[in-house]
Order: structure tokens, then sequence, then C-alpha cells
């Protein structure tokens, strides 16, 4: 369904003209309904990858390669045709879901513009579905919720929000970048359930970034490690977990401390 | 140290090179002229044809030709050496005003952010009380007390800016004092005022910079009002403002050029700072979003 | 009293092998009208002469303001904390704060925050140096300044560059150097490695361990990564909203935890083979919100 080929990308800084390479020419492709968990540290560039599938890397940056969603080349898309690419097709869960949603609009505005403006739906019907969204993704108070502000709520009401939002506009691809990792732990696992649920219901494709190969395990499908901008290993969360290839993965599983000692 | 293996000429292009990207094209152009500017004002003396208050009546309205590059004004005098010795008490005001402005600014922003509470609110209460007055009527008033001097109205306008200037240095400061740094420094037991000195004046800098920069333009204007309208500089000096207001009865009988003159000056160095002061300050805000 | 400290751990009395005791601590937060948050309520525990006392939480348990109360920036409401045998005086003197910062130095979360970016990171532990060993020259502590740094794993050039040219890890690094430089007997670690990657951090965390076997030291690591308790704690205090739930040697509450918040934290924490469950909180909590 996405096809990525041959990615690369690099920045030139403005002030010093100098130029540092941030993707390395990766290749990777995603089936139908497939989750894919990128997984690395800082500076890996399994953010920057998510950019560019979305074309919205920083300023500066020459990108080369392919990405194609169902045939069609997202990095040549402009225009109008673009727009509707990204509002119809895509969907992203950023870290930070006060960058998504509008500060001085109630989160049900957010919920029924997307709506609306998608299919035309009456405005009575909309509050109504928004209403069972937030309830499908365990918001009990959800008329409550959908009159609040974005400030009026926790990080994680917050993030069930925006994940609402994204499946209900029925996105064939979901973009979430470490959508998880500014929640508490608790809400974390609440969170990544419901979002592993609400995708596999809706049978969506997810490339989902992660700095936790433990977590992206539990959520994907298949998982990509990145070091440096180059994609060192691609599997299943077992054959990663029981037969890791790459020298790096296995000093990534060895880094972390155990919380159970019979777990090493 | 590789600094100083550096020939001293490629220092300068390298900071030079550094001013370029920092302020564009056309405000290395500003800096260029308020460098002209200054200088012309430094060397009035050997610059300027004739004296500021040299001239006779019979010599009054000269077209400008070669013996008067900008011709003469109502009483004789060479506009042009006028505009020039005008430099000198037309910068100064400003200077004035934006010293004594980022002194005060800066004191009660760093009192405010690093106390907080009740102090903060207190200082933000009197604040916002100042910020009420405009302007030209404090210093008005000022004037309409202490008399119309130029550092009455200087000294007059000053207290009316530091309420802008003094609410962006505080925010600029709490962030900074809010650091864990602050705190590792604090719980070492010292001096509230080392701490504030050493790290947190260094950290709001640039901005005190930017707002300095930026007020210079307003404060020239403003002063060349108040010289306009009789409050500033008395005649038979020699400032800009005082010429735009002198020259408006010539203006009228067809000579514009001493308003035009010192109008225009006024506008150039205003133009200059201004686009500085600006360019200084939004690319640091662009940079805090990045 | 929370239920399940049962040990030497559980109840506080001034001894001198406890090096850091605290006494019904609690601090309530006004959060402008009207409205306060119990941040502290009633916290007891005590820990000895080079333990390490990891304490848990999710945002909002409190353990933040411990941890501030503890080096002194916070005053608590009620309650006093012991450290090395001492009570400690909560007064905002100068005095009060320099004496107390012999004893108890700290680490936190923000390696960006840590330092003032326009001074090399030298400067930071030169000016604790400063502060402590008023008879030190500038000679003895740029040397001085040297040695931590070494101890802690980073070169002179290190000490030279200004912190926007070190990467996180090594910035949490110097850190620890400038902790380090009051010779403090207990150190308060706050979320310290929490910024870091997982590979920077398993150094980091080795360093830690490392210095406090070889100074003695003791050491308050408040974090909300469980792994990391395991790995580098004695004892551990679980907190929730101001409260302790449950306390006490880390093997006895991370393997059998008694309060269902515990237990909660354990299951909800990402391990290999793990899956998020949808609904554990109310599973384990009930109706409780």
């Amino acid at each position: 369904m996405l096809t990525i080929d041959n990615l690369e990308l690099s920045i030139t800084d403005p002030d010093t003209g100098r130029v540092s390479e941030i993707l390395r020419g990766n290749s990777l492709t995603l089936a139908a309904g497939e989750a894919l968990g990128l997984v690395g540290e800082s500076g890996s560039g399994k953010s920057m990858t998510l950019q560019c599938v979305l074309g919205i890397e920083p300023p500066g940056s020459s990108v080369g390669g392919r990405i194609e969603l169902e045939g069609r080349d997202l990095r040549a898309l402009r225009g109008e045709e673009l727009r509707r690419t990204r509002a119809e097709d895509l969907a992203l869960i950023a870290q930070n879901p006060h960058s998504v949603l509008n500060p001085v609009l109630p989160v049900g505005k957010y919920l029924m513009e997307g709506m609306s403006e998608a299919r035309s739906m009456p405005k009575a019907r909309a509050r109504l579905r928004s209403s069972e969204l937030l309830r499908s993704v365990g918001i009990e108070e959800s008329e409550r919720v959908l009159r609040s502000y974005p400030h009026q709520l926790s990080g994680g009401m917050l993030q069930r929000v925006v994940i609402a939002g994204a499946i209900s506009a029925q996105p064939k691809l979901l973009l979430a970048d470490e959508p998880t990792t500014a929640l508490d732990v608790t809400t974390q696992a609440e969170v990544a359930a419901i979002l592993d649920e609400k995708r596999r219901e809706a049978e969506m494709s997810m490339i989902f970034v992660s700095h936790d190969l433990d977590l992206a395990a539990a959520v994907c499908d298949r998982l990509a490690v990145m070091r440096y901008g180059e994609l060192v290993e691609i599997g299943t969360p077992e054959e990663i977990r029981d037969a890791p290839q790459h020298e790096y993965t296995r000093e990534l599983m060895n880094a972390r401390p155990k919380l159970h000692p019979e777990e090493a | 140290m590789p600094q100083s293996l550096v020939k001293p000429s490629s220092r300068i292009s390298v900071v030079a090179g550094r001013a370029h990207r920092r302020l564009g094209t056309l405000g290395m152009v500003c800096v260029t002229i308020i460098a002209v500017i200054v200088l012309t004002t430094l060397l009035a003396p050997l610059i300027a044809p004739y004296g500021p208050y040299e001239g006779s009546v019979a010599d009054r309205h000269l077209a400008p030709g070669v013996n008067h590059l900008l011709g003469t004004d109502q009483s004789g005098r060479d506009v042009l050496s006028r505009v020039i010795w005008g430099a000198r008490s037309s910068l100064l005001g400003p200077l004035i005003v934006i010293v004594v402005t980022a002194v005060l600014a800066t004191a009660i922003a760093l009192t405010a952010a690093w106390y907080g509470g009740r102090v903060d609110s207190f200082l933000g209460r009197v604040l916002d009380v100042l910020f009420a007055f405009p302007n030209i009527l404090l210093a008005i008033l000022a004037i309409a007390i202490f008399g119309p001097s130029l550092l009455t109205a200087s000294l007059a306008l000053a207290i009316g800016y530091v309420p802008y200037s003094a609410r962006v240095i505080r925010s600029v400061a709490l962030r900074e004092r809010n650091l864990p740094y602050i705190a590792a420094a604090r719980m070492q037991g010292i001096y509230g005022f080392v701490i504030t000195v050493r790290h947190i004046l260094p950290n709001v800098w640039p901005q005190i910079l930017t707002g300095m920069t930026i007020n210079f333009g307003y404060a020239m204007i403003e002063l060349a009002a108040l010289s306009f309208l009789g409050l500033g500089v008395q005649p038979p000096n020699a400032d800009w403002g005082l010429m735009v207001s002198s020259g408006q009865s010539s203006l009228l009988q067809g000579y514009p050029e001493q308003s035009v003159a010192a109008g225009l000056a006024i506008v150039v160095t205003v133009a200059a700072f201004g686009y500085i002061g600006e360019r200084l300050g939004g690319r640091r805000a662009a940079g805090r979003v990045r | 009293m929370a239920q399940g400290q049962t040990d030497e751990f559980s109840t506080p009395e001034i001894r001198p092998e406890h090096a850091v005791e605290f006494w019904g601590l609690s601090r309530t937060f006004v959060m402008g009208r009207g409205r306060t948050v119990q941040a502290l309520d009633d916290i007891n525990y005590a820990i000895g002469h080079g333990q390490c006392l990891a304490v848990v939480g999710e945002s909002g348990s409190g353990k933040t303001t411990l941890a501030r109360i503890v080096v002194g920036l916070e005053r608590p409401d009620a309650g006093t904390v012991v450290l090395n045998g001492h009570e400690v005086r909560f007064g905002a003197s100068r005095k009060n704060r320099r004496t107390r910062s012999r004893l108890v130095q700290m680490v936190f979360q923000d390696p960006q925050g840590s330092f003032n970016r326009r001074l090399p990171a030298g400067a930071a532990v030169d000016e604790v140096l400063r502060a402590h060993f008023p008879e030190m020259g500038r000679r003895a502590r740029r040397s001085q300044m040297l040695r931590l740094f070494a101890d802690v794993g980073l070169e002179e050039q290190h000490a030279d560059a200004l912190p926007a040219a070190l990467s996180g890890g090594q910035k949490q690094r110097v850190a620890i150097a400038r902790a380090l430089a009051a010779e403090p007997t207990i150190m308060v670690l706050d979320e310290a490695v929490s910024a870091l990657d997982v590979s920077v951090q398993a150094q980091v965390l080795q360093l830690l361990k490392r210095l406090r076997h070889e100074r003695g030291l003791t050491y308050v690591f408040i974090t909300h990564d469980l792994s990391v308790v395991r790995e580098v704690a004695d004892a551990v205090l679980v907190m929730r909203y101001g409260r302790v739930v449950e306390a006490g040697p880390v093997s006895q509450v991370l393997d059998s935890p008694e309060h269902p918040y515990t237990r909660l934290l354990i299951d909800s924490a990402p391990r290999p083979g793990w899956k998020p469950q949808r609904n554990l909180r109310s599973r384990l909590l009930g109706a409780e919100t």
C-alpha cells in the first residue's frame, strides 16, 4: 500500500551552509492494514521519515527517492490534490496533542469540523457521532469533554480525542509520532491499547514512531530499527526479540534496564 | 588558540559575515547609514561648511547652489550645516531616553522576575498605572513643571517607555529564572543579586538591546515632535525637530529646503534604527518557535 | 502511614544510622481562585547511609515536590527533614542554603536547562567550588574541576565547551560533576536519566552506581520508571496524589506488590512480550477516579 523507495533527506543550515544527512537511502513497504514500528534513538531519522511521508519536512531540506501511496507519488502531489490526500488518506497523531488542537475552540468543534467538512454531515448528527466516538475511545463523560477546551483536559484525554478524530476520518494510513511519550505510564498503556484496538477494527495501516522498542513491539506487526538515518534491521517483533540480526538492535535491547530479572 | 592566528582583517570579515546573516543586506545598509550619521555628528566641526549660527539675514532663502548645497534658511544660515550640527542634539536626546529606559526597565524587570509573588504583582501594578499615561502627555506635564529642555523632555519620555520595555524583559527574565540551573545556583546559597547579574542579565541582554534599538527611533520622533511644539530644544539651537518647525513659515512661502532636509534626516535615521530593531527582535522570536 | 512497611525502613526516628528521614512532610499549593492541591500528605520514611531510595509515581504524585523539599528549594507546610542526624532548617536564608548544600545536592531532569547556555560547562562546576571553598584559588578550582570531569567520564575539552556543543548524556555528566563539587553525602536525582536515550541512560546509570559505591553516597532517586528503580535502588516509595501508597525494599515491592496501584504501575510498563490493556486501571483500582 505504501512504498518508500530509497528515501534520502539532507538539511542545509541556512546560517552556516553546512549540509547534514538525515536519511541515507531507506526503502520499506507497508501492506494494507499493517502496522510498522519505526524504532530508534534521537537522531536516528525515525520522525523525519514520517515527516517526509506527510510532506512536512523542515525548511532547507532536500528529499530524494520516492514515496508511493497506492501507486500515487506522494512527493509529486501539488495543490488541491495534495490537500485532499493529506485530509482524506493520511492522519497524524503527534507527540503533543496541543500542536493539533486549536486552543481557542472546544474539542467538540475539532471533531465535528472534521466530519462535516469531509462528508457534509448535518450538525446534530455530527455532534451525536462525536459523542459516540469519544465513548469508543474510553471517554465516559463525552458530553462534558466535547464542550471542554484543550487546556482543561489532561494529555491522555486529549490524545484520545485526537485518536478519535483520526479514526473518524477513516484515513488509509495513520502516522503516529511518539503518541504516548508525553504521557504517564498507566495512561500510555491505556492510550496505546485504544490506538491498537481502533486501528485493527478499522483495518488501517499505521506507521508508529517510538523510542521504546517494547512498546512498538506491542502494537506493531513489524519493526524497523533505525540508527543515524539508516534502517539497520526490519522484522516481526518476535524475530527481533528472539534473533536480532544487527549488533545495534542487540545493544538497544540490552541497554534497557529490566523490570523483572527473569527477562534477561 | 586558533583565533589569535587569524589576521585582523579576516576577523573583521568574519564578524561582518555574521552580522550580514543576522541583519540581511538591507540591515547592513541601515548599519552603514547609522555609522555615517554618527561619524558626521562627531566630525561636525570638520565637515560642516559653516557654523550652526553663522549667516546674515541678507542671505536668507538662498536656493541650493555651490556655496550652500541645501540653500539657506529664513535667517540666512546654511541648511546643510545646521542639519549636520543638529544631529548632535537630535541623537543625544534619544540616546538619553534609551539608556535611562534600559536601566530602569531592566532593574524593575529583574527585581520582579527574581522575587516573583507579591513583589512581582506590585511592580506590575505600578507599570500598569504608568502605562495608562500617553508618553507625550507625560512629557508635556514634566516640561510644564521643570521647564522646556532637551534633558527634561528626554527623561520624561524615558519614564513613559519603561513599562513597555520592563514587560518584555520581565517575561524573558522570568523564563530564565525558572530554569534548573538557577535553582542549582540558588541551592548553593549564592546571593540572588549575584545570580541575577551573573546568569540572568547576560541571557536577557539581547532583548534589552533590541528594545533599545527600536526605542531609539520612537524617541527620536517623539522628541522631534516636542521640539516642534517648542517644548524640547530651544531656538536658536540646531535640532532636526526644531528645524522642521521653524521651517514651517518658509515652507508656505515656497522655500521647503529647511523642513524637508531636517525631516528627511529624521525619517532616514528612524527607519534605519527601526529596521535593525525589527530584524533583531523578529529573528529572535522566530528562533524561539523552532 | 502506608501499609506494607514492615522492616527497618518503616518507622522514622532520629537515628545516627539514617542518612535521610522524612517526618510527616506535608505541602499544599494554592493554585489561585481558591483551588488547592495537596502535593504531599504526611510523608514518613527513613533510609540508611549509602542507600538508594527510589521515589516513583506519575505526574502529580508529589515526587518532585519531595525532592525540592529535601534540597531546600521548597518548604513543607508541616513536618521536617533530617539529614545525617541534623534536623534541617527551612529558612530561605543564604546561610541555611549553604549549610544544607554541603550535605545534599541535586541533579535535574532537563539537561538543557541545567546550564547557563552562555558559559562553558566547566563554569557550572567552578561556581559551586567558589561558593563552598572560598579558600581555593583559581588554579586549584580549575584542577579540582578537571578532576571531577574526569571522574564522571569527561575530558578537559568538555569543560571549555558551551553546553550546546555537548550531548544530553554529557550534559547530565556535567550536572553530576557539579553536584559532586560540593562534596555532599546525599544526592537527589530528579528524573536525572529520563530525558536520555536508552543507550546513554544505561551509561549514566552505571556512572551513578559507581559513584555511589566509591563515595558512599546516599541517593534519593526520583523517577517514573520502574525498571530504573530495579536497576539502582535498595528501597522504593510508591507515591500517588501526594501520599505513599506502598513502601519497602525494591524486590519486595516490585515482585509482590500489595497495593493495586503498584500492580497497575508494574503492569503498565512496556517490556518484551507485553501487551497494553485498555481496562487495566478500572480492573485493578475499581471505580475510583
